[in-house]
C-alpha cells in the first residue's frame, strides 16, 4: 500500500507544519491554471476552496458568474472587479460546463 | 510570506501528479465501504468528498472543511437503539466559519424585545432547574438535504441523503420560557440567532424568525442534551432550537438571543435565502408573515413527507430463490406516517411495507420488506411514504432554485443471479 504511506507522510507534514484550524483543507488541491492563487486568496478568506470542487462540474460560466457576484453583493466579499473577473473565468475554464 | 500552506500545496500537488491526481480523496473512498451518495451527485461532488472526522466526531462524509458540512453515512442513521442518529454521527452544518466555542458555565440566554412585557437573561443552570424538563422525540433535516440530486444540479452544498438525523431532544418549552416574559399581545415572530459568526462585517449575519404559533407550539423546545448527552459543539451546545416538524434553518444551534418583535424580521437569511416558490408545495404549512402582497416565494417550513431505503444503495447482487429485505426509513412533518408502500414492477403495483414502533409523530419511523425476486436479471425497488393527511411522495422532482424539499420516490436496482 505505497500510496497510504504517502498520505500519511502528506498527513503527518501537515501536523507538523500547520497545526491550525484550517490543516485539513491543506490537502484541497484546485487545478493549477491562470488566476488559481487569485481564487485561493479571494475565496478562501470566507470558506474553503472545496466548495468550488463540490459544485463541479454543472456551472456554465453564467453560473460561476452568478456566484461570484452573490458573493460580492450580498455575502460582502470585498473582491475588486479585476480579480473578479479572473476568478469567473478560473472557474469557468476548470470547474465549468 | 511563504506560507507553509503553500509549500504543502506544493508538496500534495506534485505527489498527485505523481499518482494520477485527486490523490486523497480517492484513497480515502477507496478504503472505505462507506456509500458516499448516490451517482446522481455532481461529478465533483462524488470526487472531493471523503470521510473524515470532526473533533468529537466519528468519521462522516465531509462534503466542505470550513465552514464544516459534514454528512452522516446512511449505516449510522439509524445506529443508536436502532432508532436514533447517535451523536458523534450526527450530521453537521454550518453557515459561517468563524465558529464560537462557549462553554456551559459562561452561556446566558437573553429573552426580549419591543413584544416582551419583563425581558430576563437565563443561565443553563437556571434553565435547567427553573422550569419544566421535556423530551422530544424528532428528525432535523437540513432544509438542502438531496439538494445535491437536484437535475439540473443547484448550487449549494451539494447534499446527499445523509443531511438529517433522529434523536432524543431534552429541554424546556419555548413558550413557558416566554410567558415568563410575559408575550405581548402585538407579538408576530420570534427571532433568534447566536454568537456572530461571520468573517467579514458586511456579510449577512445569520438571524432567523418562526411565527409565535409555532414559537408556543408545545413542542417547540430550548434542547441541551440529545440522546442523553449534553449537545456536542457542532451540533450547537451549549443550547439549540429544536423547531420539531420545520426543517432545520430554524434549529438555530448555540441559541444566545431571542426577541419578540410586532413586525416581520427583516434580512437576508429571511428575505431571500430559505425560500421555495409559492405554490409549489401547497401542502406545507405558510409562514405569512414573511410573505410579500407580490412575492412569488414563502420561507421553507414543514418537511414534506419522505421515506428512504437504507440497506441498499443500487447494484447489488442477489442469490434467486433468496428473499430480499429491504429496510428504511418515513417521516413527515408530524402529521404521522400512514403507510410505507414498495413496489417491484416499476410502480405499476405497490404494497405495503411493515411499520417499526411508533416513537411520536416528530421521529422517523422504520420499515421493511422482504422482496422475493421472480427469475434472474435486474431488478428495481421503490419505495413511498404517504402520511396520515394523505400527503405522499412525488415521482419526479418538484424543481426549485435552492434544491429543497425533494421527495422523489427513490428506485434502486438490484441484480439477481
Amino acid at each position: 500500500m505505497r500510496e497510504e504511506n504517502i498520505v500519511k507522510t502528506i498527513a503527518i507534514l501537515m501536523l507538523l507544519l500547520s497545526g491550525t484550524a484550517f490543516a485539513d483543507e491543506s490537502q484541497i488541491v484546485l487545478k493549477d491554471a491562470p488566476g488559481k492563487h487569485v481564487v485561493v486568496n479571494n475565496c478562501g478568506v470566507c470558506h474553503s476552496t472545496d466548495y468550488i470542487q463540490m459544485n463541479s462540474v454543472f456551472m456554465e460560466r453564467k453560473g460561476w458568474e452568478a456566484t461570484v457576484n452573490k458573493m460580492i453583493k450580498v455575502m460582502g466579499a470585498p473582491i475588486s472587479s479585476d480579480d473578479a473577473a479572473i476568478i469567473i473565468d478560473y472557474l469557468s475554464k476548470n470547474y465549468g460546463k | 510570506m511563504v506560507s507553509r500552506r503553500s509549500f504543502l500545496k506544493g508538496a500534495a500537488g506534485s505527489l498527485a501528479l505523481a499518482s494520477g491526481g485527486a490523490l486523497v480523496s480517492k484513497l480515502a473512498q477507496a478504503d472505505s465501504n462507506v456509500f458516499m451518495g448516490p451517482t446522481s451527485l455532481a461529478s465533483g461532488t462524488l470526487e472531493y468528498s471523503i470521510l473524515d472526522a470532526l473533533p468529537g466526531k466519528r468519521p462522516l462524509i465531509k462534503r466542505s472543511f470550513r465552514p464544516q458540512n459534514y454528512e452522516t453515512p446512511l449505516a449510522y442513521l439509524t445506529e443508536l437503539d436502532g432508532i436514533f442518529t447517535p451523536n458523534d454521527a450526527f450530521f453537521v452544518r454550518w453557515h459561517l466559519a468563524n465558529i464560537h466555542e462557549i462553554a456551559a458555565k459562561d452561556w446566558t440566554l437573553k429573552i426580549g424585545g419591543d413584544s416582551v412585557d419583563k425581558p430576563f437573561e437565563l443561565t443553563l443552570d437556571q434553565l435547567q432547574n427553573d422550569f419544566e424538563q421535556v423530551e422530544v422525540i424528532a428528525v432535523c433535516q437540513c432544509s438542502g438535504n438531496r439538494r445535491g440530486l437536484s437535475d439540473p444540479h443547484v448550487a449549494g452544498v451539494q447534499w446527499g441523503y445523509g443531511a438529517m438525523g433522529n434523536a432524543k431532544w431534552k429541554g424546556v418549552r419555548v413558550r413557558d420560557i416566554l410567558n415568563k416574559a410575559g408575550v405581548k399581545k402585538d407579538a408576530l415572530e420570534m427571532a433568534f440567532q447566536s454568537p456572530d459568526s461571520r468573517i467579514l462585517d458586511k456579510t449577512p449575519d445569520f438571524i432567523k424568525s418562526i411565527p409565535m404559533w409555532k414559537a408556543m407550539d408545545e413542542n417547540t423546545i430550548i434542547a441541551y442534551e440529545m440522546n442523553g448527552d449534553p449537545l456536542s459543539h457542532w451540533n450547537g451546545a451549549p443550547a439549540r432550537l429544536v423547531v420539531p416538524g420545520w426543517t432545520a434553518t430554524y434549529w438555530m444551534k448555540q441559541l444566545t438571543s431571542i426577541t419578540l418583535i410586532p413586525q416581520p424580521l427583516k434580512g437576508f437569511w429571511m428575505e431571500k435565502a430559505y425560500r421555495i416558490p409559492l405554490g409549489k408545495f401547497p401542502e406545507t404549512d405558510r409562514f405569512i408573515s414573511q410573505e410579500t402582497p407580490d412575492g412569488t416565494s414563502t420561507p421553507i417550513t414543514e418537511m414534506v413527507v419522505n421515506s428512504l431505503i437504507t440497506n441498499l444503495h443500487g447494484g447489488e447482487h442477489f442469490k434467486h430463490g433468496k428473499p430480499v429485505e429491504v429496510k428504511g426509513l418515513a417521516w413527515d412533518s408530524g402529521r404521522g406516517i400512514q403507510t410505507v408502500e414498495v413496489s417491484t414492477d416499476e410502480g405499476k403495483t405497490w404494497l405495503a411495507a411493515e411499520l417499526g414502533k411508533d416513537h411520536g409523530n416528530y421521529s422517523w419511523r422504520l420499515w421493511s420488506f422482504n422482496f422475493m425476486p421472480k427469475g434472474k436479471g435486474k431488478h428495481s425497488i421503490m419505495a413511498k411514504a404517504t402520511n396520515r393527511v394523505g400527503s405522499t411522495q412525488t415521482f419526479s422532482l418538484i424543481w426549485n432554485p435552492a434544491g429543497y424539499h425533494n421527495n422523489v420516490i427513490q428506485k434502486i436496482d438490484i441484480e439477481v443471479a
